[in-house]
């Protein structure tokens, strides 16, 4: 909004309606030198992209020895679960992209993070794939700085210190995590029999991971071998999601240390529907079931 | 093209147009017959300055061709440098000395009079069968062999196909086998050209062949050019050919020039066995690329006289004896050396003199690449990231302690010494060692 009455009409400006051509030309500026922040409608309309960023932006500074990079690329897409979205408004793509080399893939909680997290994706060396939660577009409201500042990728941030059990989520579903750890330590009444008393005081580490590739193994693995106990919850499918990839290098990373199987919540494995949106995204009581299983394994 | 042309010669007033924005000087026209629009039958004509013979057609005036015996003379050796790679380097690729090879045969004049007509800053973005324009710009046969042979010395650093050259200091983007990618890209880079100080006299060159143009990124790069207005020429190589498709089976339309227009953008149709006609339709196409800001669309009909590549055998899908009657009918380079030859420009003695010197030049050069080694194991896993992240510095790690534990291998004890430092590079990642 803004932006091209501010920067003329030279800098921001409409392409044809097409996620190819357009993607295709960021990536045309970018090997010239130039700063390109090509925008995505919806993470959903990415795929007829897919052969640009896979094929051609991840691997132009491989394949050509350095001689030409995309790295000056920055995509950035609305994704994640709106309310009413159904299959085509909805999607997580950040798997799709998790196992590109040279590809970075990104995705915030907040302003202040969306802020941060993107002006290091726009100076970045590498093409980086900026996913926004849309659903947080309007209802996520805090401070931000004015000024010019930037947050470190690949590191992923402990929003609150525990030690009987380390839970991973980014973007929108971090709030959702938050509510099922409220709902384990003051379950209501209609639940609280499932959840014996001594679960309640159970101190749960709660990781946002913000950048999906290349992820910050370090943080996460440090934090399971403390815990021992480990949830990923994401709202793409759990069928190779980014959740399977944790898990794995977790178990490999932490097998010593881990008292529990490591728990994957996602969206079920069918394509993302429109009236049953609420029992397919990964809600509080679907995660906190989760948490509930874990610690008591 | 058809509708506006048709629209255009109607007679109309302000009064019978329709006013919507999708096209608000389209004309109203009550006649259903006439209110379709088809193809013209003939299509497109093409532009031509020599008959097969290499004389100028008549009517053509010897002084509007602005060429000069010294530009003459270097198009057709570097056309001729072409033929004698091809050759050497196909009967390489079949006796396993190289893992794949593509020829420019028949296609000489389309690359080589394009790349005469260019400035050798223009920005290149090329399909896989251009890399004569590199010639023309000065890069060598060593940089050739560089390439083919993975040497330590390619600046791609050994990790494409062979074909797949790039050169930054050549203005020359790294070729990648996915087809058509590099048309919205070549628009990208146009509009970059156009916002870069000093550079506003360049024009970006998108190469591909008529099969290449039925992908969608043709229409997406196409379109974004007209658009934005990007400076960028699409010169389209139709030789009849993609792998084992015929045009015929490619498309239904007049070729790939028609479309221009039916983006917003002047096309033309060229000979393009004709070098000539090739260098002067560029030219006017880029002189008008950068005054009028928007891109121009070039078609150069010629005929891919070669197999697609070392892994086809197109004698499976055309008869060879139609493409030995093509090589006799309407060779380029044969074009070009009567025209040379009719001025007293080049004779028989200059053309066996410099075929031999190719020839050596060739042989000498791959000589040299087959005893370089390939850049070290290290760079395996270079440039993936601009820096090497935790999860790769470990898989380097991983390959620096199986080395060290298998490198006296069968698998692995032959292999190693062909790369530079002979895996000992990766001693230093050995956590497990070090």
């Amino acid at each position: 909004m803004g932006l091209e009455a501010e920067y003329s009409r030279e800098r921001v400006f409409n392409t044809p309606l097409c996620e190819q051509g357009l993607v295709g030309f960021g990536i045309g500026m970018a090997a010239m030198g130039h700063t390109a922040i090509a925008e995505v409608q919806f993470a959903d309309y990415i795929l007829p992209a897919y052969d640009q960023i896979v094929n051609e932006a991840a691997k132009y500074n491989y394949r050509s020895g350095g001689q030409h990079s995309a790295g000056k690329l920055t995509i950035r897409a609305p994704c994640m679960g709106v309310g009413h979205g159904a299959l085509y408004h909805s999607q997580s793509v950040e798997q799709l992209f998790m196992g590109v080399p040279g590809l970075k893939v990104v995705i915030p909680r907040s302003p202040i993070q969306a802020k941060g997290l993107l002006l290091s994706s726009i100076r970045d060396p590498d093409p980086v794939i900026f996913l926004e939660p849309k659903i947080l577009y309007r209802s996520s409201v805090e401070h931000c700085p004015v000024d010019d500042f930037t947050l470190p990728l690949s590191s992923a941030e402990i929003l609150t210190p525990g030690k009987d059990l380390t839970l991973i989520s980014y973007g929108a579903p971090l709030y959702t995590c938050a509510q099922a750890i409220e709902m384990l330590r003051n379950p209501s009444s209609t639940i609280s029999a499932h959840i014996s008393p001594h679960l309640r005081t159970a101190s749960i580490e709660l990781i946002d991971l913000r950048t999906i590739l290349p992820w910050d193994r370090e943080t996460v693995v440090e934090s399971v071998r403390k815990t021992g106990r480990c949830v990923i919850v994401h709202e793409a499918p759990v069928t190779a999601g980014v959740g399977a990839e944790i898990s794995a290098h977790v178990q490999k990373e932490a097998f010593l240390n881990l008292e529990a199987p490591v728990e994957r919540v996602g969206g079920w494995d069918t394509p993302f529907p429109h009236v049953h949106e609420s029992f397919y995204k990964p809600g509080p009581t679907r995660i906190l079931d989760a948490l509930v299983r874990t610690l008591t394994y | 093209m058809t509708t506006t042309a048709q629209c255009r010669s109607a007679k109309s007033t302000s009064a019978n147009k329709t006013h919507l924005p999708g096209h608000p000087t389209s004309a109203f026209v009550p006649d259903l017959k006439a209110a379709f629009v088809d193809a013209k039958v003939g299509g497109i004509p093409t532009y031509r300055l020599t008959d097969g013979h290499g004389k100028l057609i008549e009517g053509v005036q010897e002084d509007s061709l602005k060429l000069g015996k010294e530009e003459a003379v270097r198009m057709y050796r570097t056309m001729l440098l072409l033929p004698t790679l091809d050759v050497i380097l196909y009967a390489s690729q079949r006796q396993g000395r190289v893992s794949f090879w593509m020829t420019s045969t028949g296609e000489e004049a389309s690359i080589v009079g394009s790349a005469a007509a260019l400035s050798d800053t223009d920005e290149v973005f090329a399909q896989y069968r251009e890399f004569g324009v590199l010639l023309w710009r000065g890069y060598t046969v060593d940089n050739v062999m560089d390439q083919v042979f993975g040497t330590c010395d390619d600046p791609g650093r050994a990790r494409q196909m062979p074909v797949h050259f790039g050169s930054a200091k050549h203005h020359f983007h790294t070729i990648s086998s996915p087809l058509a990618t590099q048309i919205p890209q070549a628009a990208g880079a146009a509009y970059a050209l156009k916002r870069t100080p000093g550079r506003e006299n360049d024009v970006v060159v998108c190469y591909f062949g008529e099969g290449a143009a039925s992908e969608g990124d043709a229409h997406a790069g196409m379109n974004i050019a007209a658009t934005l207005r990007c400076p960028v020429l699409f010169i389209v190589r139709n030789n009849g050919f993609a792998i084992s498709t015929p045009a015929a089976e490619q498309y239904m339309g007049d070729g790939i020039a028609s479309r221009g227009p039916g983006y917003g953008m002047p096309a033309i149709r060229v000979d393009g066995n004709d070098a000539l006609a090739v260098r002067a339709a560029v030219s006017e196409a880029r002189t008008r690329a950068i005054k009028e800001q928007r891109p121009m669309l070039i078609e150069c009909m010629t005929y891919r006289v070669g197999h697609h590549s070392t892994s086809d055998d197109s004698s499976a899908y055309r008869s060879a004896s139609a493409v030995e009657n093509w090589k006799k009918v309407d060779n380029p380079l044969h074009r070009m050396a009567s025209y040379l030859r009719d001025r007293a420009w080049w004779d028989d003695a200059m053309e066996e003199e410099t075929k031999k010197a190719f020839r050596n030049e060739v042989v000498r050069a791959m000589g040299v690449a087959e005893k370089k080694k390939r850049p070290n194991l290290s760079s395996l896993f270079e440039d993936t990231w601009t820096k090497v992240p935790p999860i790769l510095q470990d898989q380097r790690a991983e390959l620096a302690r199986l080395v060290d534990l298998y490198g006296k291998s069968e698998e692995w004890a032959k292999e190693l010494p062909k790369y530079e430092d002979a895996g000992k590079d990766l001693e230093q990642w050995n956590r497990k060692k070090a």
